[in-house]
């Protein structure tokens, strides 16, 4: 499926772009087919996983900390 | 002085802080917190009953701040897109991974330490000027990318690749600064 077919940066590229806005379905569906296939990529989206993890902690230690 | 005025100019430079991170720029960080200040200190009778007054301040910041962000629009739109691209570094010219992203290992191991909140945050100040006020806009004010785009003018093209270089930078950042080491959270 030459049409799905995506490159290790495509994917993380839209990995990132997920953070900020819902992908179309052939991309979503491009990047899961990708990550069957991928043993760095997964990593690379775990990474930006704990990215927005680390994010939302950081943002409510800043308004409730009383350090 | 009350204590009320008091307890304020004790937060003042927590406010300063993140003021400072998110406007890159030390006049309209002092202002944005002078405005957040004088806003409290003429409506005390508000933060009656809220648990922490740091929550509450914080809250009437993130206002001033975009109050700021919309009064230098120009100036913040007009700023050069800074830093290279990490894309070249990480990828060889087929697409494929250089090397591939380490194993990060237990998410929670690492989010429960305050060393490593603290890591992140520096990784943040470290941001490129322009990436580092759209990073926070996006992650510390929680604004859309609709709603960025408007405030600033930029378009959302121009907004996802200068989110997407924080994102990278930021991961670069921890991975040299915390998952690299010899820190304890590593799995």
């Amino acid at each position: 499926m030459p049409l799905l077919r995506r490159s290790c940066r495509d994917v993380t590229a839209l990995v990132l772009r997920a953070e900020d806005q819902a992908l179309p379905w052939r991309e979503r569906l491009a990047v899961r087919l990708h990550m069957l296939a991928c043993r760095a990529c997964p990593r690379f989206a775990a990474q930006v996983a704990l990215m927005r993890r680390a994010s939302a902690r950081w943002r409510a230690y800043s308004e409730n900390s009383s350090d | 002085m009350s204590d009320f005025a008091k307890a304020l100019e004790t937060l003042r430079p927590q406010l300063l802080k993140f003021a400072r991170l998110q406007l890159r720029n030390p006049d309209w960080a002092e202002d944005a917190v002078s405005d957040t200040l004088l806003a409290a200190l003429e409506k005390p009778q508000a933060f009656a009953g809220q648990s922490q007054l740091k929550t509450w301040l914080i809250g009437i910041l993130k206002h001033k701040l975009v109050d700021q962000i919309r009064r230098h629009q120009r100036e913040i739109s007009a700023t050069p897109e800074d830093g290279q691209d990490l894309d070249e570094a990480l990828f060889l010219p087929d697409g494929h991974w250089r090397e591939a992203p380490q194993d990060w290992g237990d998410p929670e191991a690492a989010l429960r330490q305050l060393e490593f909140i603290k890591v992140l945050e520096a990784c943040v100040e470290h941001l490129p000027g322009q990436q580092g006020r759209l990073f926070m806009m996006r992650e510390w004010l929680e604004l859309e990318t609709e709603e960025i785009c408007k405030v600033l003018a930029i378009s959302p093209t121009n907004l996802w690749v200068m989110l997407h270089r924080a994102r990278l930078r930021l991961r670069e950042c921890l991975q040299l600064n915390w998952f690299a080491g010899a820190a304890p959270a590593r799995s």
